[in-house]
């Protein structure tokens, strides 16, 4: 009688824990970028976790420092993230080839643009949900040109000499990063534009004669009319000038714009600033349209099911519609084509979409698991074409060098002309 | 019984066991294992197992150019701070040793620099550093002076990062040598001063001398620290423009979370660590002589 008892309470205990760690196992941990959709998922998650009784743990980490993370967490097997937002075009080929990613077969890619999810695509399977998009723009001082009698440029031409007439003194003409590796991703429309690429089918071509006339022009750009000490700018140091009047024009991606026109951040005003798309190159008009990040789960997951739930929550349309309002422009299509939703968002960002969705390029950098190193490549030559306004001679050599390069890397990474 | 007399007869390794294990887990075991990965080609990129290749990825990251500037930059920004903050912070020290009205304020305001956080003070002079908005152009500019590219540019950037650890760390030295010159008796310089020896005299033949061992103990101490600097660099310029302010520990950095070559990496990273190892033997030895 004793015995069974003690077996009896020996099990109601053993239940009882076993009941315990279950509740317990309902936890995810998810890891988010410090991006205006991280905080939009942040804002929304006390009411998933409430419909779902799945506790959700977010950690929030600047853009590097979550590669960072990620990659020392997987690469030491020791993660026990379930979700994560990841850049595609910067994780992507890594993560994918470390297989940190796991394949999303079963998820609904119909409402997402067919290059897009080819971007995702690794080894025949989705591994990644597109999530933000952005492009390249042309942000521009609506008072200063109308002063200076100027249009808003649509070619290059146009572009040198509204850049020329408006840099006086304390105002810079036009401005782009130059800050090496950061202003690759901004000098790849003008490489486009001029007929160039980065890499094409797997082999570095940014030694072609095309790619160095868009490098010299940027350079000639943004050396000519940047601010002083342009090739230490990124755009967290270009905004800051534009938004305190010390810049005419400036090219860069169009998730700025809500804050450059965000009466708290801006002392500018709203009716001064204008948007428009980058002006065309000589050979093409193709601005880089860009999954610039997406929302994955862990390979190393242990609980894949809640992560999957999550998942679908986070990327489903009525996320995605809410975030449209804030200005952040979302992959998915069917936002874009429901005029309720775009009826809220900025038109200068509808209007350019619209012409990105039909002609932009969808990669703005050497899209390659290296791509770290071969975006400081590249940015050498960006700093001698600015400290040289694009007249320096060693740029073709230096082009020609550094392809090669980052021809080693592509090789010693098995993705050489692939 | 028996376990008693054991004990009592190992005493003098068991109690220090806990210290001794401590340092092997968190000391040399990290040691021994960079060593390791730098003898293996392990890089995330490559996406394949890392395997041992002996010495090969030193042969290569030794002879890099990258690397040799980057090793010779850590040496000029180490030596160049720490040479300007030896002699303002003694100077400091040297005047902040006499009695004056608000002394005890000074020394507050002289604590500051040293508890500021190195990434808030990263971010606060580059706002000041900026060539068209920054503090530090407006001044030069409103005296009638050119404005400077500060950080901007490949030819300052060294000097301008230089000029915010002097300004971080001077009161470190002038605290320590304010320290030592508190302790020394007055009766050398009394003795001294009656036989007619000016002031100047009397620091440069009395105080200094004896003071020295405080000295040179400071200036070794902030030498390894400085050598190690990554914060402030990483702040303000991630090691641009281009690559002008990479020092040891940024290109360390770049190669491990930039590039994933991690076998390189520790390459950089053991260099950097038989460099500041250097400069702890000297400073015990220096330690010994100045005992004897």
């Amino acid at each position: 009688m004793k015995t069974t008892l003690k077996l009896g309470l020996a099990m109601a205990v053993t239940m009882g824990l076993s009941g315990a760690a279950l509740a317990q196992t309902k936890e995810i941990r998810v890891l988010l970028a410090n991006h205006p959709y991280g905080e939009v998922l942040k804002a929304a998650i006390p009411q998933f976790e409430q419909q779902s009784g799945i506790k959700v743990n977010v950690e929030s980490l600047q853009e590097s420092q979550l590669t960072t993370k990620l990659t020392t967490e997987f690469a030491t097997n020791s993660s026990s993230v379930d979700v994560f937002m990841t850049r595609p075009l910067q994780d992507g080929k890594l993560f994918a080839k470390n297989k940190w990613y796991e394949p999303l077969g079963g998820y609904d890619f119909s409402d997402y643009p067919a290059n897009t999810v080819s971007i995702v695509t690794y080894d025949g399977q989705p591994n990644i949900v597109p999530l933000v998009t952005e492009w390249q723009v042309l942000f521009y001082r609506k008072d200063l040109l109308e002063a200076a009698g100027l249009k808003v440029p649509t070619n290059f031409d146009e572009l040198t000499a509204a850049a020329e007439k408006l840099n006086t003194g304390g105002l810079a003409g036009f401005a782009s990063r130059g800050k090496g590796a950061a202003a690759v991703t901004q000098l790849s429309t003008f490489v486009y534009n001029f007929g160039g690429n980065y890499l094409d089918k797997g082999v570095a071509v940014f030694d072609s004669k095309e790619a160095v006339d868009g490098i010299r022009y940027y350079g000639k750009l943004v050396g000519s009319y940047g601010p002083r000490g342009v090739t230490s700018m990124s755009w967290e140091n270009i905004l800051p000038l534009f938004q305190a009047g010390r810049i005419a024009m400036w090219t860069d991606a169009s998730v700025f714009y809500g804050q450059l026109t965000d009466p708290a951040k801006s002392s500018l005003g709203a009716d001064k600033i204008g948007i428009a798309n980058v002006p065309a190159g000589p050979k093409a008009n193709s601005p880089f349209y860009v999954t610039s990040w997406g929302i994955a789960m862990a390979s190393q997951s242990k609980k894949k099911d809640l992560a999957k739930t999550f998942l679908e929550w986070a990327t489903s349309k009525e996320l995605a519609a809410k975030a449209m309002e804030a200005n952040i422009t979302m992959a998915r299509t069917s936002v874009w084509e429901d005029k309720a939703v775009t009826a809220k968002v900025d038109p200068g960002l509808v209007e350019t979409r619209a012409f990105v969705a039909k002609n932009g390029n969808p990669s703005d950098r050497p899209f390659m698991s290296a791509v770290g190193e071969a975006r400081d490549l590249i940015g050498e030559i960006i700093i001698e074409s600015i400290n040289t306004k694009g007249e320096s001679p060693q740029i073709d050599q230096m082009a020609k060098d550094r392809a090669v390069k980052v021809n080693t890397l592509l090789r010693d990474t098995g993705e050489y002309g692939q | 019984m028996t376990q008693n007399s054991y004990t009592d007869s190992n005493i003098r390794w068991i109690y220090p066991l806990p210290a001794i294990l401590f340092v092997a887990l968190l000391m040399v075991f990290p040691v021994l294992y960079t060593t390791y990965i730098s003898l293996t080609n392990w890089t995330l990129t490559s996406g394949t197992a890392p395997s041992f290749i002996g010495l090969s990825n030193y042969g290569q990251v030794l002879l890099e150019p990258r690397f040799l500037q980057a090793l010779w930059r850590t040496f000029v920004f180490t030596f160049s701070a720490v040479a300007v903050e030896a002699v303002l912070g003694v100077a400091a020290a040297l005047l902040l040793n006499r009695v004056f009205v608000g002394r005890s304020v000074v020394k507050l305001l002289l604590l500051l620099p040293l508890v500021a956080t190195p990434v808030a003070v990263g971010i606060v002079f580059n706002l000041f550093y900026d060539p068209t908005i920054g503090l530090a152009n407006y001044v030069l500019e409103s005296l009638g002076l050119p404005g400077s590219s500060w950080i901007s540019h490949a030819d300052t950037v060294l000097f301008s990062l230089v000029l915010v650890d002097v300004w971080q760390w001077t009161p470190m030295i002038t605290l320590i040598v304010l320290a030592g010159l508190a302790s020394l008796s007055d009766e050398p310089a009394e003795a001294a001063r009656i036989d007619g020896a000016n002031e100047w005299q009397i620091i440069r033949l009395i105080t200094l001398p004896m003071v020295m061992p405080v000295i040179v103990t400071a200036v070794i101490l902030r030498l390894i620290d400085a050598l190690k600097t990554f914060d402030i660099i990483f702040a303000m310029t991630g090691g641009g423009p281009g690559y002008a302010s990479e020092t040891l520990n940024l290109i360390g950095y770049k190669y491990s979370f930039e590039y994933f070559r991690m076998g390189q990496a520790a390459v950089i990273l053991m260099v950097l660590f038989l460099i500041v190892l250097a400069c702890s033997v000297a400073i015990t030895r220096l330690g010994k002589r100045i005992e004897r």
